[in-house]
C-alpha cells in the first residue's frame, strides 16, 4: 500500500511542473508591458523603466524568470496584488476557508442524496421511483445554476422568508476570525443565533452548489450498480443465504463505489476550486468570487496565483482518489 | 421422502418458457446429471430450485419440496437459511464468481457466519479446515488472498469450499468445469465426488460432458429446449438412448466418430422464444420425424424411472420403434 502511495506521489511532481510552465507562459503571453501597465496613463522615462525592470527581475533572460517564479513558488511567494499590494497568498488563505466549507456542506448534501437515490433506482429498476430519480437527477444536471440559485432565493428567501438572501451570517453578529469556517467560528464565539444564522446561510448555496455533483453521483451510481448487480459474484452472495440488504450494501456497493469514488473526486474537486456562479450570486467571500473580481480588474499576478493554487488543489483532490481507488480495490493496490 | 422433489417446474420469461414443466427428484447420497445444449433450460432450472430466479422471471410448479418443506410457501427468510446452508450450489466461471473486493477468507467465513456463528477464532480455524478439505496448499496464507491472486482451478475449490461450509445435504453444481483447463477438470470433478461420497450429498452435476455424467452420475435427465425429453439410470441412457436427441448427442461425442473425418452433428440449434415449432420441439432437427410428431406434443412415456418425451422412441437398434 505504502508503494502504491509512493508511486502515485511522485506522478505529482512532473504534473505540478507542467502547472507552473503553463502558468508562466499564458502570464507571458498576455500583450503588453507589465511596468507601463503598472505605471498607468503618465507612463515612464526610459531610465526608471529599465530601473523598474531590473528591479523587478524583467531584464532577466525569459528562463532565469522562470526560475524565480518557481523559487518563489516553493518558498509560498505567489507575488502581491496589483490592487491590495498584499500577498497573494495571504488573500487566498483568508478566503479558502469560506469556499471549503460552502464546498463540503455541497459535497456533502450530494452524497447524502445522490448515492443513495442511485442505489435505491438501480435496486428498484424500472419501477416509478427509479425514472423520477433519473428524470430529477437529469434536470438537476441540465439545470443553469444561476438560474437554479435565484428560483430558490425568490421562493425561499423571498417568498416564504425561510432563508437569508446572501452572505455568510447575519449583519448583527460580529465573529472573530478563529478558524475561517464561519460554522465553527460562530459556534466557539458563544453568541446565542449566531451559529443557527450561519447555518442558515448555508443552505440555499449548498443546495445550489451540490445540484449538479447530486445529479452525476447519482446517475453514476446507478448506472454501476446495475452493472455489478448483474455479475456473478451477486448471484454467489445470494446464494450463500444472505440477507438481500447486505448482498447490495456489502457486495454490490462495494464494488459498484469505484467508478462513483472518481465521480466525486473530480465533483469535489471542481468545488473547491471556486463556485464561481453559486459565490458570486449568494455574495459568497470565497475564491470564486475572488478570482472572477481579479479578472475583471486585471490583477496579474492574483489571476496567475490562483490558477496555479486551483490547479494545486485538483492535484491534490485527484491524488487523494487515487489512493481512495486503492483502498476500495485490492485489484489496483496490488497492481505494480 | 426424497431430499428434493420438483414436479411440473416451470420458469417464464414474459411469453418464454425457458423451463417447461419439468420433474424430476433426487435422493440422498445420489448424483443425478443434467446434459443438454446450451439454452436448454438447465442451469435456470437449477436457479429456481435455489430462489435466485429475478423478476421478470417467473418461477411456477405443482411441487416443489426439499426433505419435505415446500419451498413455494416458505417464508423468504426461512428459505434464505436453507439457501447456502442445507442446498448449496457451485457455478460454472469460478473467476467471475467470487467478490473481487474480499479475502477469500471474509468470503467463505460470511457464509459460516450467517448459518452457523461462532466466535472469530472458530470461524477462521473453520475456514482452514474447509480450504484444507478442498485441497488448497498452505490455506492459512490463502485466508488473505484476493480472487485476482488465486488461478482458475483454486478459485473453483475456494467456491467448492464455500458451498459445503454448512454441510449441505445437496449440492448443485452448474457446469463447475466448464471454464477450466481440461487437466484442472478431472481434478475439480474427483474433488466434487469425493465430498459428495463423503458426506453422502445429494448432488445434482449439470454439464456438457456426456463422459463425464456416464462415469460419475447415477441417474440422468436429457433436457432440450426447457424440457426433459429422456431421464433414466445414466447406465442404460446412455447404453441404448430412446430419444433421438439423446442418440445425436451421444454420436456427437468424438469417441463415436473414430475412423470417420467429421463429427457427428444434429442440424440446426435449440428453438428460441420465436422460432418454437409446434408439436414435438426437436421435430425440426429430427432425422426421424412425422408429420404427428410436427402437429403434436408427445407426453411422457415409459415407467417413471425411465422416461422418454417421443411418440416413436427407439428400440435397441437405435431405430424409432414404430
Amino acid at each position: 500500500m505504502f508503494q502504491f502511495i509512493f508511486r502515485r506521489l511522485s506522478l505529482v511532481i512532473p504534473t505540478f511542473i507542467g502547472i507552473t510552465l503553463l502558468t508562466f507562459t499564458l502570464i507571458h503571453m498576455i500583450p503588453g508591458d507589465p511596468i507601463e501597465v503598472m505605471a498607468g496613463e503618465h507612463g515612464v522615462s526610459a531610465e526608471r523603466h529599465a530601473e523598474l525592470a531590473a528591479q523587478l527581475g524583467l531584464d532577466q533572460p525569459l528562463y532565469v524568470q522562470y526560475f524565480d517564479y518557481v523559487n518563489g513558488i516553493l518558498h509560498g511567494d505567489l507575488g502581491n496584488s496589483l490592487v491590495t499590494h498584499e500577498p497573494v497568498m495571504k488573500e487566498f488563505l483568508t478566503l479558502f476557508p469560506a469556499t471549503v466549507e460552502l464546498s463540503i456542506c455541497a459535497a456533502i448534501f450530494a452524497i447524502l442524496i445522490g448515492l443513495p437515490a442511485g442505489i435505491f433506482a438501480a435496486v428498484k429498476r424500472g419501477t416509478i421511483f427509479d425514472h423520477s430519480v433519473m428524470t430529477f437527477s437529469l434536470t438537476g444536471y441540465s439545470m443553469p445554476i444561476f438560474w437554479w440559485a435565484l428560483l430558490l432565493m425568490l421562493v425561499f428567501s423571498v417568498t416564504l422568508g425561510w432563508t437569508p438572501v446572501s452572505g455568510r451570517i447575519d449583519v448583527v453578529y460580529w465573529i472573530d476570525n478563529t478558524t475561517g469556517f464561519m460554522l465553527i467560528d460562530s459556534w466557539l464565539s458563544g453568541e446565542k443565533g449566531a451559529f443557527s444564522s450561519a447555518v442558515s446561510h448555508l443552505i440555499l448555496p449548498s443546495i445550489v452548489l451540490g445540484t449538479i455533483p447530486m445529479a452525476v453521483i447519482a446517475r453514476m451510481t446507478r448506472s454501476s450498480m446495475l452493472e455489478v448487480l448483474n455479475e456473478d459474484y451477486i448471484r454467489t452472495a445470494r446464494a450463500k443465504g444472505i440477507a438481500p440488504w447486505r448482498v447490495i450494501v456489502i457486495h454490490a456497493l462495494r464494488n459498484a463505489l469505484i467508478p462513483v469514488i472518481t465521480v466525486i473526486g473530480l465533483q469535489v474537486g471542481t468545488l473547491l476550486s471556486g463556485a464561481i456562479l453559486t459565490e458570486t450570486v449568494f455574495a459568497w467571500p470565497g475564491i470564486g468570487k475572488w478570482l472572477i473580481e481579479s479578472i475583471s480588474r486585471r490583477d496579474y499576478p492574483v489571476v496567475q496565483g490562483g490558477i496555479l493554487i486551483v490547479a494545486t488543489i485538483i492535484i491534490i483532490v485527484n491524488l487523494l482518489v487515487d489512493i481512495a481507488y486503492g483502498v476500495v480495490n485490492p485489484r489496483i493496490r496490488h497492481s505494480r | 421422502m426424497s431430499l428434493l422433489q420438483l414436479e411440473n417446474l416451470s420458469v417464464t420469461f414474459g411469453n418464454f418458457r425457458a423451463v417447461d414443466n419439468i420433474s424430476y427428484k433426487v435422493e440422498e447420497g445420489e448424483v443425478l446429471g443434467i446434459v443438454g445444449e446450451s439454452g436448454s433450460g438447465k442451469s435456470v432450472s437449477s436457479l429456481a430450485i435455489m430462489g435466485l430466479i429475478d423478476f421478470p422471471g417467473n418461477v411456477t410448479a405443482d411441487k416443489l419440496t426439499f426433505e419435505g418443506q415446500d419451498l413455494q410457501t416458505m417464508p423468504e427468510k426461512q428459505r434464505r437459511k436453507l439457501t447456502g446452508s442445507d442446498i448449496a450450489m457451485i457455478f460454472q466461471d469460478p473467476m467471475t464468481s467470487l467478490n473481487p473486493c474480499f479475502t477469500v477468507g471474509y468470503q467463505i467465513i460470511e457464509a459460516l457466519k450467517t448459518h452457523q456463528g461462532g466466535s472469530k477464532k472458530e470461524l477462521k480455524t473453520r475456514a482452514i479446515e474447509l480450504l484444507t478439505q478442498v485441497g488448497i496448499p498452505a490455506p492459512e496464507s490463502r485466508l488473505d488472498n484476493y480472487p485476482h491472486q488465486l488461478s482458475g482451478g483454486m478459485s473453483q475449490r475456494v467456491m467448492i469450499a464455500m458451498a459445503i461450509a454448512c454441510n449441505p445435504r445437496l449440492l448443485v453444481a452448474d457446469e463447475p468445469t466448464t471454464a477450466l483447463d481440461v487437466t484442472i477438470q478431472a481434478q475439480i470433478i474427483d474433488l466434487l465426488i469425493e465430498l459428495q461420497r463423503e458426506k453422502q450429498m445429494g448432488l445434482v452435476l449439470i454439464t456438457h460432458d456426456l463422459a463425464l455424467v456416464a462415469e460419475v452420475a447415477h441417474r440422468v435427465i436429457v433436457m432440450y429446449a426447457g424440457q426433459i425429453v429422456e431421464s433414466g439410470p445414466a447406465s442404460e441412457v446412455f447404453r441404448s438412448p430412446k430419444h433421438p436427441y439423446t442418440q445425436a448427442l451421444l454420436a456427437s461425442l468424438p469417441e463415436s466418430a473414430a475412423g470417420k473425418a467429421r463429427l457427428e452433428a444434429l442440424p440446426g440449434v435449440v428453438p428460441g422464444q420465436y422460432d418454437r415449432p409446434q408439436g414435438c420441439l426437436l421435430s425440426p432437427r429430427c432425422p426421424y420425424a412425422t408429420d404427428h410428431c410436427r402437429q403434436v406434443e408427445p407426453d411422457n412415456q415409459g415407467p417413471i424411472e425411465r422416461q422418454v418425451k417421443c411418440h416413436t422412441p427407439l428400440n435397441s437398434e437405435g431405430r424409432p420403434a414404430a
